[in-house]
């Protein structure tokens, strides 16, 4: 269970990011993939934990949970796999090569001055 | 009046404090031309025992030194000590992992460039681990015989960050009915091409061709140009 010093890492972030620009932080939007190790459900509820006595208490968590993106060789495709399956659906070859699916960032704030 | 927020692009890694902590370890591993090694595996799939081993069969033409992560007792610490390697206990308290900057102050009062191999045994757990960088040269997953030939399609994701595989108590394979076959099968789909030993570290059944592995490993690291260090994707 790392999803709480993940959570107040973010809230950390977004208010550093918020005293430089000055304003109010309404929403956090994080973009996640599966590879990442964090759970989205998990990392949600600690997040709602851990934002209260902040000046965060009401900014909201938007996650956006993006796919593992594998990369064929053989073909040249990229393909979109279970997290326990990277072969490719085209020719079966294996497929170690990872595009996307270990994003843990934070991609934009909304702030109300 | 309310005022309609304004959308602030950012972009900004949440581990990014870790990944720059690590980025530099990285860089004094290599400069100090020390070959790291971290262990992940769950709770009891015998990482201490492998560990004792590789530390006996290097400890004398290596220079070697582990750091062990536990939450609670150095009992592990004073376990590979009689190794007659440096050990230094990490105590997390109730911290699920270790991080860059606790291998970083676990190095106080170390001097690393004396050192050929250094070895970073990690909390027992196969989730949390994974999102964090050590700075290490080379991540290896171990999960014991008794634990299920699925056990990587259980935690695709450490075994996915992972660079070699361990199966370990494979002594015990014939008692657990452990099918190899499908064991192997099961890490070449969560991360193909990995490299996989299987080891015993009560009869040392595959522990000297592991070592090998290291050694040539750390041999072609050596070779490498200063600066010409490839950090994990």
């Amino acid at each position: 269970m790392h999803e709480l010093s993940i959570a107040l890492s973010i809230l950390d972030m977004a208010e550093e990011e918020a005293e430089r620009r000055g304003g109010r932080i309404v929403a956090v939007h994080l973009k996640l993939g599966p590879l990442s190790g964090v759970v989205a459900r998990a990392l949600a509820s600690a997040y709602e934990m851990a934002r209260e006595g902040t000046p965060l208490d009401q900014a909201e968590l938007v996650i956006e949970e993006v796919p593992i993106v594998a990369y064929c060789a053989t073909c040249d495709v990229e393909h979109l796999p279970d997290a326990f399956d990277l072969r490719c659906p085209g020719c079966g070859a294996p497929t170690p090569t990872i595009r996307g699916g270990r994003e843990l960032e934070i991609v934009a704030l909304e702030i109300v001055s | 009046m309310t005022e309609q927020p304004r959308m602030v692009q950012v972009r900004q890694r949440v581990l990014k404090r870790n990944d720059v902590a690590a980025g530099m370890l990285r860089g004094r591993f290599h400069e100090a031309g020390v070959f790291v090694v971290s262990l992940v595996s769950s709770p009891g799939a015998g990482k201490t025992a492998f560990l004792e081993r590789v530390l006996r069969g290097l400890h004398g033409p290596f220079r070697v030194a582990a750091l062990v992560g536990d939450l609670a007792t150095d009992n592990d610490a004073r376990r590979l000590a009689r190794s007659g390697a440096p050990v230094k206990q990490i105590v997390t308290g109730t911290v699920c992992h270790l991080d860059a900057e606790m291998v970083a102050s676990a190095l106080d009062g170390w001097t690393i460039d004396e050192l050929d191999f250094l070895f970073l045994e990690n909390v027992g757990n196969l989730v949390c681990p994974a999102s964090f960088d050590l700075g290490e040269s080379l991540r290896l997953v171990l999960f014991s015989v008794t634990e299920g030939e699925d056990k990587p399609l259980k935690y695709p994701t450490i075994f996915n960050t992972a660079d070699v595989a361990l199966i370990t108590k494979t002594d015990m394979a014939t008692a657990a009915e452990f099918d190899a076959q499908l064991a192997h099968q099961s890490i070449q789909s969560v991360r193909p091409g990995m490299e996989v030993f299987e080891v015993s570290a009560k009869t040392g059944a595959g522990v000297e061709e592991f070592l090998e592995f290291l050694r040539d490993r750390r041999a072609a690291l050596r070779t490498y140009e200063p600066g010409e260090v490839v950090s994990k994707g």
